[in-house]
C-alpha cells in the first residue's frame, strides 16, 4: 500500500487541506473508490476506511492481482468534516457540483480539478454517495443514464437494487456524470446512512466492492454472496408525502415489505401529542427510502416505495406501446 | 394591499408565509400591465430590501401617476432572511436552484411553484440580488445570452452601470429568472452591492431605474428620472482574478474605477509573518466592476472581475 497526497492546498491558519489516497497493487488503473465529499458523509468515510483495511489485509496475503491498481480516497473534504459543515467552509459551495473542475477557478473548482486529474483513466469508478435530503436508503447502486452507463456491470455489485436516473442539467457538475463522460464506468453506491455510522450496511457495500474487484480480476478473494439485483428506474418509485407538519414517528424500517394501506408513519402534534396524520402505503411495495429527521414539514417526501410487481426495466429508446 | 402568495405549516407552532404588496390604482382596465419586483431569494442578500421600501413608499405617495399593477415581493425566502442564511434553512438548499418548483414536490419545491405561478404572466419581473458577503458589485443587470435580444433593450432603462450578457451555463436553468423567461415572462436579474449590507446609493439608483422602466412600459406617467447609459458587455470581455494563495486580502484600489495593465490592485498578506504573500496586479486595462469585500481568501477565491477596455 502506498499513501499518496492527491491534492493539497495551503491555508492561512489551518493545517494544509489534503486529499489523501491509498494505492494498492500496481499497473493498470483498474478501480478508484471515492468516499466522503461532503462534511456530513461520515458513513461514506467509514465505508472507505473499512475497504482500506480489507485491501491492506488482502495485499499482505498477495491477493491483489499482478498489473492491477486500486485507489481508495476516503475523504475529499476533510476541512468541512472537521468542523461539522456539509459544504465548503467559507463559501458553502459543493465540491460535487464542480466537476470536472477548473485549475484557475474558485477554490472548490480547483479541488475538483486536482481530484479529477487523478480520477480520469480508471476503468471503474465508485463513489460512496449521499442524497441531498436526509433519510435512510436501501443499499443500492445508482447510475445516471448518460449513454455510457453499464447496467450489466452495476449488477456485479450484487446489492439489492440498481437504480437508473435520467440526469438533469443540475447533474452536469457531479462526479458520477463527469466520470462517465470521461469513459470511466462510474457507479454511486448508497448505504443506509450518511451522518451516522451503520456498520451493517457499511460492510455490505465493502463486501460488494470486494466482490466486484474479484469478478473483474483485480483481486483473488470473493466477498460474501450477494443479491441478484432488480434494475429499477428512479421515476418508477412511488413517493409518499406528508400533508401535515409535526413530529415524525416512523413505524417501518427501510427494506420492509408493505401492503397498500399499511400504516407507515404518523405525524404527531408537537404540543398536544395527538395524531395529525397517518401516513399509509399507497401501493404494495418495498420501503426504498425513509425520512430520518424527527421533525417534518408538510408536503415532504417521507417514503419512497418500490412498487412490487409493477416496475419493469426498459432500456433507453424502447418506449412502451 | 398585502396578499399571501403561499403559506405552509411548519412543524412547531409556526406558519411560513411568503407575501407580496400589490400596489395598483383603482379602476384599472383588465389588460393593465403588471411588473413584479422580487428579492430575498438568498437570505443574506439585503440590497433589494431598500429598493422595495423606496418603491413602495414612492408609489404610495404618487398613486395618481401609476397606470398599472406593481407587485412587490420583498422576501421570497423569509426563513433565510430572518436567520441570516443564504439558502433555505433546514434544507441546506439554494432556493434559486429550485424553480419552477413542483406543486407535488417537497416543501421547498411547493413554495417555489406557488411563487413562480404567482409571478408568471407579468409583463416584466425584476429579480434583485446583492452579490454575496464576499464580493462587492456595481449595479448591473445580468442577462443570459439566449434572451439578450429581448432583454437588453429593457435593461437600458434600469439606471445601472453595466449590463453583462453571459453564456448559458446549464446550472442556471433552475433559477427563477431562467424559468420565468422560459415561459415568456421577461425577467431581468439585477446584482448590486454586497451581502448582508445596504448600499443606499445603489438602492436609490435602481429604484429610479424601475420607475424609468415603468414609464417605458406605459405604467407611469409622472416625471421620468434621468437614467445613465450602461456599458453592455459579453463574457469574453471580462477578466477574472483569483487568489493565488490563501491569506488576508487587502485592497489597494477603490471599487468601480479604471485600472491600467500592471496596476497594483491589492495584496494577499500573512498577519502571522508580516509578509506580502501575493502582490496582485491588473492583467489588463479595464474597469473593476467586482471587488472582493470579505478579507479572508483561500487559494482560488475570486478577488476581482475586470471589464476589459
Amino acid at each position: 500500500m502506498e499513501k499518496v497526497i492527491i491534492y493539497e492546498l495551503e491555508s492561512m491558519y489551518r493545517d494544509s487541506f489534503r486529499v489523501t489516497g491509498y494505492r494498492f497493487g500496481s499497473g493498470e488503473k483498474t478501480m478508484c473508490v471515492v468516499g466522503s465529499m461532503r462534511g456530513n458523509e461520515v458513513q461514506q468515510l467509514y465505508c472507505c476506511s473499512q475497504l482500506v483495511d480489507r485491501l491492506k489485509t488482502l495485499e499482505a496475503k498477495g491477493l491483489i492481482n499482478e498489473g492491477r491498481s486500486i485507489t481508495v480516497i476516503p475523504c475529499v473534504n476533510p476541512y468541512s468534516m472537521n468542523i461539522g459543515k456539509r459544504f465548503w467552509p467559507t463559501d458553502n459551495s459543493d465540491i460535487n457540483r464542480m466537476f470536472p473542475g477548473y485549475d484557475l477557478g474558485e477554490t472548490t473548482q480547483r479541488i475538483a480539478d486536482g481530484l479529477f486529474k487523478e480520477l480520469v483513466g480508471y476503468e471503474y469508478g465508485v463513489q460512496f454517495a449521499s442524497y441531498h435530503i436526509s433519510g435512510q436508503f436501501t443499499p443500492h447502486v445508482r447510475m445516471m443514464r448518460t449513454g455510457f452507463e453499464s447496467v450489466q456491470d452495476a449488477k456485479v455489485f450484487a446489492l439489492p437494487y440498481v437504480v437508473l436516473v435520467d440526469p438533469v442539467p443540475f447533474d452536469s457538475g457531479v462526479l458520477n456524470y463527469n466520470w462517465q463522460i470521461w469513459e470511466t464506468k462510474a457507479f454511486s453506491l448508497y448505504t443506509q446512512e450518511t451522518s451516522r455510522i451503520d456498520r451493517r450496511s457499511a460492510m455490505r457495500v465493502v463486501d460488494s466492492v470486494t466482490r466486484f474487484l474479484n469478478r473483474i480480476g483485480a483481486i483473488s478473494y470473493d466477498g460474501k454472496a450477494g443479491y441478484i439485483p432488480d434494475v429499477i428506474e428512479e421515476s418508477h418509485l412511488i413517493s409518499v408525502q406528508t400533508s401535515e407538519a409535526g413530529i415524525f414517528e416512523p413505524l417501518v424500517e427501510v427494506e420492509a415489505q408493505v401492503n397498500e394501506g399499511d400504516l407507515l408513519a404518523r405525524v404527531i402534534d408537537p404540543y398536544e401529542g395527538c395524531v395529525r396524520q397517518e401516513i399509509r402505503a399507497s401501493c404494495d411495495g418495498v420501503v426504498f427510502f425513509r425520512h430520518s429527521d424527527p421533525l417534518v414539514y408538510a408536503d415532504t417526501v417521507v417514503f419512497r416505495l418500490i412498487p412490487i410487481g409493477e416496475f419493469r426495466f426498459r432500456p433507453a429508446g424502447q418506449d412502451s406501446e | 394591499m398585502i396578499e399571501k402568495v403561499v403559506s405552509i405549516q411548519l412543524p412547531v407552532d409556526e406558519e411560513l408565509r411568503v407575501v407580496k404588496n400589490r400596489i395598483a390604482p383603482e379602476g384599472l382596465p383588465d389588460d393593465a400591465k403588471r411588473i413584479c419586483i422580487v428579492t430575498g431569494t438568498h437570505g443574506d442578500e439585503l440590497e433589494g430590501q431598500l429598493v422595495c421600501f423606496e418603491l413602495a413608499r414612492f408609489l404610495k405617495d404618487n398613486m395618481q401617476h401609476l397606470k398599472g399593477i406593481v407587485d412587490i415581493y420583498p422576501a421570497l425566502n423569509p426563513l433565510g432572511i430572518d436567520s441570516i442564511t443564504r439558502g433555505i434553512p433546514g434544507f441546506d438548499l439554494d432556493m434559486n436552484r429550485t424553480f419552477p418548483g413542483r406543486k407535488d414536490g417537497s416543501m421547498s419545491e411547493y413554495v417555489a411553484a406557488e411563487i413562480f405561478n404567482d409571478i408568471a404572466g407579468a409583463d416584466v419581473c425584476i429579480d434583485i440580488h446583492a452579490s454575496n458577503i464576499f464580493l462587492r458589485e456595481i449595479p448591473q443587470i445580468r442577462i443570459n445570452e439566449l434572451t439578450a435580444e429581448e432583454l437588453v433593450p429593457l435593461a437600458r432603462y434600469m439606471n445601472v452601470d453595466f449590463v453583462w450578457v453571459h453564456s448559458a451555463a446549464t446550472v442556471l436553468e433552475s433559477t427563477l429568472a431562467y424559468s420565468l423567461n422560459a415561459v415568456g415572462t421577461k425577467t431581468l436579474v439585477a446584482e448590486m452591492g454586497v451581502g448582508m449590507r445596504l448600499t443606499i446609493e445603489y438602492g436609490n439608483q435602481l429604484s429610479k431605474g424601475i420607475i424609468s422602466l415603468m414609464a417605458h412600459l406605459g405604467m407611469w406617467d409622472g416625471p421620468i428620472p434621468y437614467v445613465r447609459e450602461p456599458i453592455v458587455s459579453v463574457d469574453g470581455k471580462v477578466e477574472y482574478i483569483n487568489a493565488a494563495k490563501g491569506g488576508i486580502f487587502v485592497p489597494r484600489i477603490e471599487h468601480w474605477r479604471d485600472v491600467r495593465r500592471g496596476e497594483h490592485l491589492g495584496d494577499i498578506v500573512s498577519p502571522l509573518t508580516g509578509d506580502v504573500l501575493v502582490k496582485i496586479e491588473s492583467p489588463c486595462d479595464g474597469l473593476v466592476f467586482t471587488l472582493r469585500e470579505y478579507p479572508v481568501v483561500d487559494e482560488g477565491s475570486l478577488i476581482a472581475r475586470i471589464l476589459k477596455v
